[in-house]
């Protein structure tokens, strides 16, 4: 990898990082219960061999990899299921083994899902399987989402990469949906009842887009044959080809690391792909597999027998979807009825298509342009293979968290009515608390986020400056009480003080007016980029200078503030120009 | 002789402590609970002269501060209960709903609350029978659920009820606080007058509507659940549908999953 590197604030402190990379082993200690098991059986012995030197960079690195070893776990056990799912809407009448529904009459479909369950040897545990796979597939995948964002992965020469993935966790989602829709019980048709309302929604077209997916009036008897395809070849296909794609960039990319000793822009450290890559591959897929099935055979999901037959007349108290479709739902029920209304004989239904067909596109298209208007704002074009540290971000990391809040809003508003009666509560008062919260909690949390992240920095520098809280209190001659500070080594200073400060358009390019006073003419693109780099940069923690770091450690305190001022960069330089007279002497 | 104290100490022990303890709670509490009456009532027509006075002078003293001394209403503190029949007197009162503890949005059932014996509730319910007819509490052929046909039941159960009780009978929530309550360990009879005379927010479901033995079916249905007929597949998680999928994968599933990852990786480096 070759990048054009700018020498940096804390350049020096990398030189201490390379002389003696590899901190010094420290011994695993186990949990009494487990380490008992251990020393019995040898259960992390044994896998130890497959194990060995499974994650040499760090547990979020899994995430991504929860969401592929998730996805193949439902290839597998979707593949066990079509060996007996009838996807047909077709009448019959129950004649199995579940009593409570002997001689119902239902579709196919349904009595199908029921076999599987009832009459299949191990039938039921693969649809659960299934089932909690599909779950842990999406929580995977938004862990996994949240960890590139959170950490600058998505930067420079990741985008494209970001991109797929956002349309991956799309076909997720709407994957999770159509086989959600599948077998034919009462929450899966009120499912595809609401689908058909969303696109019924949908200004002029929406009565013609809605008989042209069902064959006519809903539910007619297309629909789940044209689910099943989608869910069992288009959407699988889709997936598994982006996904290589996916992992074929990461391979090209590298995998990005976070900030250590002897970790450059321009290196990996970490274990060769093969043997040690295959072996931690093995060991983490039967990990998760192993745990999955373990839910699965202790947990229940999505007992249909339960719900019973989907019939359009009937419909049951807590109707919800998987959480995945949540925040959609939850938009519907806290959109306010007055926005659906008639013109001229049609009627407009605004209530339904602000939280269908508008908000589900613009949810993935704002997480799909990200990377691009933050490079815009930044202008930031070098490539990035170190990762942030998210508080040294703040305002990325706030806007991050403020996204997530309005999310986990709506998604709890779908719940409404379990929440009222799990606590109490009157669902029209969640219903107003809820659309209050959806405009208060970004606002809020972007707040506290941000304040967090630059106190969090301050701490850094304060630790870089003047050392650790060695808990030794020490009494001086005259009396007085004072803690003693230790002095940080570089391996732990050097995550603190690496990274490069990003400064606003505002600092860097001079102010709005100039020499006389005269507002320089900008084009309105630039102001807006101009206004958007003082927001995100505006507030700021600089990393400790090497001169600050001299200064602070060879002088008192009063010699200290002269040297910071003698040595320290002006405030306005250009990020990463070396000051002249710059020195570093060592102790 | 040693070894005692050590295992006192370890974090194991506290474990299968707290485990111990919870399970002899439960088990307490279980046998502790008062149990609401199983026997079905004698039907109030046939009431004798002295069981109706008796039965007047308790609502005197229980309820007519509410109802009125003739159970004609009084405004807004309790409705007119002339034509509501014995059902309905039998279901509020040995629920523990009636007499109303305190006003709110919804009497809530409470059987810990119920202060009187079987034999009064019959005194007061064949009191306001003689008021003005109503439906009688029901017959014991209707509340047999083992006669009941639990998949008739179970369609009916879906079209009438599971809107407001949920398709598993674990309740729902209506609006501004009213709530559809869980039907687990209610008893045939009040399941039967429940129908018969749709407390509060709750439809009436008349004998046109469901006839006495749909109404066996439906409780049959109920039972049928009760006594865990339709729990395949492990732990139900409430029966709340997605909501508890998503609350179980969002906690210990994800953490499951991580945490082994983790304690792995921590074994083999
Ligand atoms: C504190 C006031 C209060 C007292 C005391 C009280 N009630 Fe009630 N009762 C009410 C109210 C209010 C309602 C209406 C509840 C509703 O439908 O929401 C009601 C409803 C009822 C109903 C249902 C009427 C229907 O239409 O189905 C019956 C039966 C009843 N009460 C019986 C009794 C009996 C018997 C007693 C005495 C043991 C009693 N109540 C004591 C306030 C009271
Ligand atoms: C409109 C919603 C609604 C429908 C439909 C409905 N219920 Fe109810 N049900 C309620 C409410 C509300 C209560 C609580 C009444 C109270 O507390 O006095 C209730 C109470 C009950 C109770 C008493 C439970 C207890 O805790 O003592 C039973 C039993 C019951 N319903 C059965 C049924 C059955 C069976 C059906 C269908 C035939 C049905 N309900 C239909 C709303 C409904
Ligand atoms: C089908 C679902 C997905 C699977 C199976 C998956 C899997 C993976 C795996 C295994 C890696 C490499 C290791 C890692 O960093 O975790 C990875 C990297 C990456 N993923 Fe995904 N992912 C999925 C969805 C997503 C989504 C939803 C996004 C974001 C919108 C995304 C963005 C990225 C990016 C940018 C990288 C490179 C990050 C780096 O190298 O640090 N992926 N993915």
């Amino acid at each position: 990898m070759t990048t054009t590197r700018v020498p940096q604030g804390a350049d020096h402190l990398r030189r201490h990082g390379r002389t003696t990379a590899g901190a010094p082993p420290t011994k695993p200690t186990l949990p009494p219960g487990v380490g008992w098991a251990d020393e019995r059986v040898g259960a992390a012995k044994g896998m130890r061999f497959l194990l060995n030197k499974v994650f040499p960079d760090h547990w979020s690195f899994l995430l991504g990899e929860i969401a592929m070893y998730s996805m193949i776990i439902c290839l597998i056990t979707g593949t066990f299921l079509t060996f007996w799912f009838v996807p047909s809407m077709g009448h019959t009448v129950y004649d199995g083994q579940y009593a409570p529904l002997q001689g119902v009459g239902m579709s196919e479909a349904y009595k199908s899902t029921l076999d599987i369950s009832f009459e299949i040897k191990g039938g039921l545990l693969i649809r659960q399987l299934h089932h909690w796979a599909a779950l842990l597939f999406i929580v995977g995948i938004a862990l996994h989402m949240a960890r590139v964002f959170f950490t600058g992965a998505f930067r420079k020469p990741r985008e494209i990469n970001w991109v797929i993935g956002t349309v991956l966790s799309l076909l997720a989602v709407i994957e999770g949906f159509a086989g959600y829709s599948l077998p034919d019980d009462l929450l899966s048709g009120t499912g595809i009842r609401a689908m058909a309302g969303f696109m019924q929604s949908a200004p002029v077209i929406g009565t013609y887009m809605t008989f042209m997916v069902f064959g006519g009036e809903f539910p007619g008897e297309l629909i789940i044959p044209r689910l099943y395809i989608a869910h069992v070849l288009l959407l699988p296909a889709l997936l598994v080809g982006l996904f290589t794609l996916h992992i074929m960039l990461v391979v090209v990319h590298k995998h990005t690391q976070y900030p250590g000793p002897g970790r450059t822009n321009d290196n990996v450290v970490g274990f060769p792909l093969l043997p040690v890559y295959t072996a931690k591959a093995g060991g983490f897929f039967f990990i998760v597999f192993g745990m999955t099935a373990l839910i699965s055979a202790f947990v229940a999901i999505n007992p249909v027998w339960v719900f019973g037959p989907y019939d359009p007349t009937q419909v049951t108290a807590g109707s919800q979807p998987d959480f995945y479709m949540w925040f959609s739902d939850g938009a519907l029920r806290l959109l306010p009825g007055w926005l659906e209304f008639t013109v001229f004989g049609t009627t407009w239904s605004f209530n339904i298509f602000l939280g269908s067909l508008l908000l589900l596109p613009l949810v993935w298209t704002i997480a799909g342009v990200y990377p691009f208007v933050e490079q815009w704002i930044t202008g930031d074009k070098r490539e990035h293979h170190i990762l942030d540290r998210p508080r040294n971000n703040p305002v990325r990391t706030a806007v991050g968290v403020a996204a997530i809040s309005m999310y986990t809003v709506l998604a709890l508003a779908t719940v409404n009515d379990i929440l009222a009666i799990k606590l109490n509560l009157s669902i029209n008062d969640i219903t107003i608390a809820f659309r209050t919260l959806f405009f208060v909690a970004p606002v809020v949390s972007f707040w506290i986020t941000k304040r967090l992240c630059l106190a969090l920095q301050r701490a850094d520098r304060d630790k870089v400056l003047h050392g650790r809280e060695a808990g030794i209190i020490m009494r001086s001659a005259e009396g007085r009480f004072e803690e003693e500070h230790e002095e940080l080594d570089p391996y732990t200073r050097w995550p603190l003080v690496q990274y490069e400060p990003i400064r606003p358009l505002s600092l860097t390019e001079g102010p709005d007016v100039n020499e006389r006073g005269v507002s320089r003419r900008r084009q309105m693109t630039h102001r807006l980029r101009r206004s958007m780099s003082d927001f995100y940069f505006a507030d700021r923690v600089e990393p400790v200078t090497p001169a600050e770091l001299a200064a602070a450690h060879h002088h008192g305190e009063q010699e200290a503030i002269e040297a910071i001022e003698q040595h320290s960069d002006p405030v306005n330089a250009i990020p990463g120009e070396v000051p002249h007279g710059r020195h570093h002497d060592d102790h | 002789m040693t070894k005692l104290p050590a295992l006192r100490r370890s974090p194991i022990a506290l474990v299968v402590l707290l485990l111990l303890g919870l399970t002899m709670t439960g088990t307490a509490y279980a046998a502790f609970k008062p149990a609401a009456p199983v026997n079905p009532m004698e039907q109030a027509a046939n009431a004798s002269e002295e069981d109706i006075e008796t039965g007047r002078k308790l609502f005197l003293a229980n309820c007519a501060s509410c109802h009125g001394t003739n159970a004609q209403g009084n405004g807004t503190a309790g409705p007119s209960l002339v034509g509501v029949g014995a059902a309905a007197v039998d279901f509020q009162v040995s629920t523990g709903r009636m007499p109303l503890a305190e006003p709110g949005v919804q009497a809530p059932r409470n059987a810990r609350a119920v202060n009187f014996s079987e034999e009064e509730i019959y005194q007061m319910a064949a009191f306001v029978h003689s008021l003005g007819p109503g439906p009688d509490v029901p017959e014991p052929e209707y509340l047999d659920a083992s006669q009941g046909d639990p998949a008739n039941g179970g369609k009916l159960f879906r079209t009438n009820c599971a809107m407001c009780h949920n398709s598993s009978g674990s309740g729902g929530a209506l609006t501004r606080g009213k709530y559809a309550p869980d039907l687990m360990n209610v008893t045939p009879a009040h399941i039967y007058e429940a129908m018969q005379t749709g407390p509060q927010s709750m439809p009436v479901f008349n004998d046109d509507n469901i006839t006495p033995e749909e109404k066996r079916d439906v409780i049959a249905f109920i039972k049928d659940i009760e006594e865990g007929g339709s729990s395949y597949g492990g732990h139900s998680l409430g029966s709340l549908g997605p909501a508890g999928d998503a609350l179980f994968v969002w906690t210990f599933g994800i953490a499951l999953i991580i945490g082994a990852a983790v304690w792995l990786g921590r074994k083999a480096s």
